[in-house]
């Protein structure tokens, strides 16, 4: 791994060597070099079941997987023409910055050292997170507060680290985090009974408890959410026309979800009267040509992977593995935070 | 008739030399102002922000284990220093074992026992053909489920508790009689050195050999002794605790830092014992006959003879094993030991700071590998043939 970390350092090195003699950023570069490889770069979690997992046949899956899915279809009309990335913690903003993937869409919390020193912008939010514990049943823990003393496992080189010694500080409380590089490890140490607790995102504390547990009804995730983690893929600085198709891609998806547009009726759904609808799928107003792609970019959005709920239920929701409930992540108008701006 | 003055032609070969070697300095110099420059500019550019100012400002994050306090609060670099000591640490405690582990199996590989040449040559070839990553993370893992978790905690003996969590022992309660006791054993080794220049000046006069070692070592125990009794002799000890969700109290190493010891020191054993083996080996025969035919004992002839020679042949590789150890310690990060790579990388993630945090890891690890090869090069000098 860290192998990787060094060569992609290397990289980054000789393209800014290489960027230096190249004429500086013009708009829409990405969006060119993308159309003319025909192929998306995408960057993703190593393994995060409902996130982005490869299955056994190597197909990719998850949520995070199906906005890169959805964006192929919108830029190049084909799904399937991503190359996927699998990168750690550590590796994905210099794989970014160095122009190695042209998204990142590897459940990464926006924060704004993140969004202003690094060269990066953050698009839109795809998954509303928080972080928590999960503990063995038998240990008796209920709740967070009675974690005294306990050694807790994390993974270095996320923003988990930092919200862990916040939240113990200001509920005054020692404890003691025991930081392991690789996520593998990291799981594997809090399921052979190294640490007490083991910390993460509420959603990755369900993928592990769901794949890495031996029996998962014996641990338990503690009702505590620690921290805002709001989480979504993001984007190199200084093309900002790649940066708005980005967000619009993912704003597509709400829409559709909230005009009842689906991967099942969306054909049908083309003949429909109502202008937004039109709108969306580009059968009155041509969106998609503000955007430097073509009208029924949507269109083949919601085709391909269906609309933001259909992602979210598919992946990670009631019907999936993970059975994660909504909750902030419905839509506006049902009592969550997901809000697209209107396609218009 | 040449002249004296300095002749500046081309068709000097000093002049030309000279000229060569501006150029390649030159050439060097550039590439590197070059690549340095650019990565910079292109920083600049896309926005990343850069430089080491962040090092003064507040961590934020708390670290597992450190041999001083550290507290969230404090700067990064403190968070450096604390990554640095625990490397040093493993390194050191890495260092020491392996010597010892390395020395034995190397003498046993040449043992007239069967069973113990036949053991120790399989440990060889068994642990040095193993990726030193794997071993790690197997030893870590082995630890993880062998021991108990630390609930209901193994204690072998009083005072000692073995989990999961690592392994618990009593630590002398610091008193001022300690600091008398550091006393009197510091006068003790300065007794022994002097009675070791007097038994050696003795022998240069008289040729009567004195013993050199037994009755140093006894001076110095007695000094200690003598120091620990004056001080009051303190016997309180700090016992670690059981409590409800794990033991506290006295001193406390992880299961993070034995397999990283361990580990280490098993891996890098292996090769220092091929490097004995073969230091040993490479003495010809008819030196120890010589020593044999002078009258020295066994005992005389592998400390006056033998060991000096081999010792020329076993310092510089060994130094390499050292080094190798010490920059493979890098590797611990990998079993949740909180080492310099460990920091850097949770710093490089909080702060961005990629160039920066890898220039520190570059300059530490090249700092501590020269200071490393500096102290065994002095070593080796001492060692060497003098020439007379």
């Amino acid at each position: 791994m860290r192998q990787r970390t060094v060569k992609l350092l290397a990289a980054s090195l000789l393209a800014s060597a290489g960027a230096l003699l190249a004429a500086s950023a013009h708009a829409g570069k990405t969006l060119d070099a993308i159309k003319q490889r025909d192929q998306v770069v995408c960057g993703v979690n190593t393994g995060l079941a409902g996130f982005s997992a490869a299955d056994s046949q190597g197909n990719w899956n998850g949520l995070d997987v199906d906005i890169c899915k959805a964006l192929a279809a919108a830029v190049l009309g084909d799904a399937k023409k991503v190359k996927w990335v699998p990168l750690n913690a550590q590796q994905r903003f210099t794989a970014l910055q160095s122009g190695e993937i042209d998204i990142l869409s590897r459940n990464t919390t926006f924060t704004l050292t993140r969004d202003a020193s690094l060269g990066l912008f953050m698009t839109a939010v795809t998954y509303y997170d928080g972080q928590g514990f999960i503990v063995a049943k038998k240990s008796k823990i209920t709740s967070a507060k009675q974690l005294k003393n306990a050694e807790i496992c994390v993974q270095s080189g996320t923003t988990t680290e930092k919200n862990l010694t916040d939240y113990f500080k200001s509920i005054n409380v020692k404890m003691k985090p025991v930081v392991f590089e690789g996520f593998e490890a990291s799981v594997k140490a809090f399921f052979a009974g190294r640490c007490q607790a083991y910390t993460t995102d509420a959603s990755g504390l369900a993928s592990i408890r769901n794949k890495e547990a031996a029996k998962p009804d014996d641990y338990l995730i503690l009702p505590e959410l620690i921290s805002k983690e709001p989480l979504g893929p993001m984007v190199r600085r200084g093309d900002d026309e790649w940066f708005t198709i980005v967000k619009w891609a993912i704003y597509a998806l709400l829409e559709a979800e909230e005009y009842g547009i689906t991967q099942a009726n969306v054909d049908q759904m083309k003949s429909s009267t109502e202008p937004p609808i039109q709108r969306i799928l580009g059968t009155s107003e041509d969106t998609g040509k503000l955007l430097g792609l073509d009208k029924e970019w949507a269109y083949r959005e919601i085709k391909a992977v269906g609309n933001y709920g259909e992602i979210f239920d598919r992946n990670v929701g009631p019907t999936s593995a993970l059975k994660l409930p909504r909750g902030l992540n419905n839509l506006w108008n049902k009592g969550g935070l997901q809000y697209a701006p209107p396609i218009r | 008739m040449r002249s004296k003055r300095r002749d500046w032609s081309w068709r000097s070969r000093a002049v030309r030399g000279l000229i060569y070697q501006l150029v390649a300095v030159a050439a060097i110099t550039a590439a590197i102002w070059f690549l340095a420059h650019n990565t910079l500019e292109n920083m600049r550019v896309r926005g990343i922000q850069s430089g080491f100012g962040f090092l003064t400002q507040p961590a934020g994050f708390d670290i597992g284990e450190s041999i001083f306090a550290f507290d969230s609060a404090d700067p990064y670099w403190k968070a450096f220093l604390v990554g640095l000591s625990n490397t040093l640490r493993a390194a050191l405690v890495g260092i020491v074992l392996t010597t010892l582990l390395g020395t034995l199996i190397g003498i046993g590989r040449l043992s007239r026992n069967f069973l113990i040449r036949k053991l120790c040559t399989g440990y060889v070839e068994l642990i040095r053909n193993i990726p030193v990553l794997i071993q790690l993370l197997m030893w870590y893992f082995v630890l993880n489920e062998w021991l108990p978790p630390v609930a209901d905690a193994l204690n072998p003996f009083p005072g000692i508790f073995l989990s999961k969590s690592g392994m618990s022992f009593p630590v002398p309660e610091w008193e001022h009689g300690h600091l008398v006791t550091l006393g009197g054993l510091a006068l003790g080794v300065a007794a022994a050195w002097l009675y070791r220049r007097w038994a050696g000046a003795a022998f240069l006069r008289t040729g009567i050999p004195r013993p050199m070692f037994w009755p140093a070592l006894a001076i110095v125990i007695i000094g200690a002794l003598l120091g620990w009794v004056a001080g009051g002799s303190p016997t309180a000890l700090e016992m670690p605790i059981r409590n409800e969700l794990n033991v506290s109290g006295g001193g406390a190493v992880t299961p993070e830092f034995l397999a990283v010891a361990i580990g280490l020191s098993v891996y890098t054993a292996a090769f220092v014992a091929e490097i004995v083996r073969s230091g040993i080996q490479s003495v010809p025969w008819g030196q120890t006959e010589a020593a044999g035919a002078l009258g020295l004992s066994r005992g005389q002839s592998l400390k006056l003879v033998l060991l000096p020679q081999a010792l020329r042949v076993i310092i510089p590789p060994l130094t390499n094993q050292y080094l190798n150890l010490t920059k493979n310690s890098s590797l611990a990060v990998a079993v949740g030991y909180p080492d310099l790579v460990s920091i850097a990388n949770t710093t490089l993630n909080q702060t961005g700071r990629a160039v920066e945090c890898i220039a520190v890891l570059m300059t530490v690890y090249l700092t501590l590998s020269l200071l490393t090869a500096a102290l065994m090069n002095w070593y080796n000098a001492r060692s060497a043939i003098r020439e007379r």
